[in-house]
């Protein structure tokens, strides 16, 4: 059997006092897309932060692998080392560097050379980019910032890139252009775990996907598996199938025992 | 006469320019104004006058020895004390930083005395340049180019090479910084030493013209202090600005107001600048957007 790129078997991360995941497995293929769809406080930035090594001494239980290598509890300029991209949640970029300065930091771990080559490669995704290089990164927009923040991810020459709610804050035709970029950066070769609230466009581009309430998984599978769910159909993708009130309590009663 | 006096405030501007640039750089990577900057100088200038007067040693060397065991303190400061804070907060940092001003002020005490030494340095303290029709004394001219020679050192650092991009990642954002494979920790601690270094400097210009004691850098820390408020903590330029703006504003006051309490010209201007405009001169104020 091949190996995974990313495999999570059954971790349980403390947010403070409160378990936000309780036992969460979960595995991406080499060469897919891969979302993770869930509310407001579902836990989906959690997964990411824990992956990636940003909550002190978590996960509490449970083990991650990338590429067969045990990576629970490391460091996480380690992790990033080891080839995992990750663009948070609300596009963090260094707001009073340049935009070429932005893309050298995030290619710190490459020689001042091999960076640059990258940038170039990073500029065709993105040429907006190029045009504002010598811009202060808070100044741009916040469709650009977001471009910014994948390029910055990008310039490490990850393997597997996390994508932390690329569309908040945008609006639906800046989605619409991003979106279709991350498809072909995806079909270039990248692995990606996509975390939306966003279901429609998320699964639009996504192979996998993974429904997260709670802090636990309460459906997955292939994205034609999820779009036949009655469920997914009627909470994610707002597709009406019944009254609503009925169904609701109907779904919150089925899904307490999961 | 006016141009003396401004020559004057610029000697003394440029001490405290570099002081407030070192506390201005740490404030910026750890949020905490470094209290024991000015003992840490002091402590470095002593160690300087160990080598030159206990062991003979050439005027470079113990400077450079200095130099050395300044940056090696503000790594002990950050590896050794800071970094080992369990759950720090910006007001328990300030108290550690303040714990160690003392500690090293009694050790520096206990080990020296608090007498009063010379500290001997190859530029003359009597000998004259003139320029420009202005008077000044060969240490007061080295004074002012040292400090500006740091300061476009400084600049070169953050401008244009790498460990000074990743100071400025680190100092902007901590986390985005660490997810690009910053070894955060590390730049934060290379930060203190670097900041160190320049206060370390402050001090072997500050010894000869007033004297070295324990006491040597009280003065100077509250002043550079005071500057880097005044110019906006968080901009370096604003910084040097501001202890230049300082300096010369405090000589013109000596002569002109009274010489007594040229002192109070810094808290004057502390108190005035956090009243009026919090963020100083040239400081900005980013406010992170979600």
């Amino acid at each position: 059997m091949k190996q995974p790129m990313l495999n999570i078997k059954n971790i349980e991360t403390y947010y403070d006092r409160i378990l936000a995941l309780k036992g969460i497995s979960l595995s991406i293929e080499n060469g897919s897309v891969t979302a993770v769809l869930g509310n407001n406080g579902a836990g989906k930035t959690t997964i990411l932060q824990t992956v990636i090594g940003l909550l002190d001494d978590q996960p509490e239980k449970g083990s991650i692998f990338f590429q067969g290598r045990d990576i629970t509890g490391k460091e996480t300029v380690d992790i990033v080392k080891m080839g995992i991209g990750y663009v948070p949640e609300g596009r963090e970029v260094f707001q009073e560097l340049s935009v070429l300065e932005n893309l050298m930091a995030g290619g710190y771990m490459h020689n001042s050379a091999s960076a640059k080559e990258t940038i170039e490669k990073v500029y065709r995704y993105f040429p907006v980019l190029k045009e504002r290089q010598k811009q202060m990164a808070g100044t741009l927009s916040g469709g650009e910032q977001q471009m910014l923040a994948i390029s910055r991810a990008l310039m490490n020459r990850p393997q597997l890139l996390f994508l932390d709610e690329p569309s908040l804050g945008l609006s639906p035709l800046l989605v619409d252009q991003l979106f279709d970029i991350i498809h072909q950066i995806a079909k270039d070769g990248l692995t990606v775990l996509l975390v939306e609230q966003n279901a429609n466009k998320a699964l639009a581009i996504a192979d996998y996907g993974y429904i997260l309430e709670n802090g636990r998984f309460v459906a997955s599978g292939t994205v034609e598996q999820l779009k036949r769910d009655e469920d997914v159909q009627e909470f994610y993708l707002g597709i009406k199938a019944e009254e609503s009130v009925r169904a609701t309590q109907r779904y919150k009663r089925k899904r307490r025992w999961n | 006469m006016i141009g003396q006096l401004i020559m004057t405030g610029i000697v003394a501007g440029s001490i405290y320019a570099l002081v407030a640039l070192a506390m201005s750089l740490t404030y910026k990577s750890s949020e905490v104004a470094n209290f024991a900057q000015g003992e840490m100088a002091m402590f470095s200038t002593y160690v300087a006058f160990v080598m030159l007067a206990t062991y003979q040693l050439p005027f470079w060397v113990a400077f450079g020895g200095s130099l050395l065991f300044a940056f090696l303190l503000g790594l002990f400061l950050h590896l050794a004390i800071i970094r080992r804070a369990k759950d720090p907060n910006v007001l328990n940092l300030l108290i550690i930083t303040l714990g160690f001003q003392v500690f090293l002020y009694g050790l520096a005490g206990w080990k020296w005395g608090s007498e009063q030494r010379v500290l001997k340095i190859p530029v003359s303290q009597t000998e004259t340049v003139e320029f420009a029709g202005l008077i000044i004394s060969q240490l007061n001219l080295a004074t002012i180019l040292v400090a500006i020679l740091l300061m476009i050192s400084v600049y070169i650092l953050l401008r244009f090479t790498k460990l000074g991009l990743a100071i400025k990642a680190t100092q902007q954002n901590e986390t985005a910084a660490k997810i690009n494979g910053i070894p955060t920790r590390r730049i934060v601690a290379i930060t203190f030493g670097i900041s160190s270094v320049i206060g370390a400097v402050a001090g072997i210009l500050m010894a000869p013209i007033t004297t070295l004691d324990p006491n040597m850098m009280i003065e100077p820390l509250l002043k550079g202090f005071a500057a880097a408020v005044l110019g906006g903590f968080n901009s370096l330029a604003g910084v040097v600005c501001g202890a230049f703006i300082l300096g010369i504003v405090e000589s013109l006051f000596g002569f002109y107001i009274s010489t007594e309490f040229k002192s109070i010209v810094a808290f004057l201007i502390i108190v005035i600048v956090l009243y009026f405009k919090p963020s100083g001169l040239f400081g900005t104020h980013y406010t992170r957007k979600v």
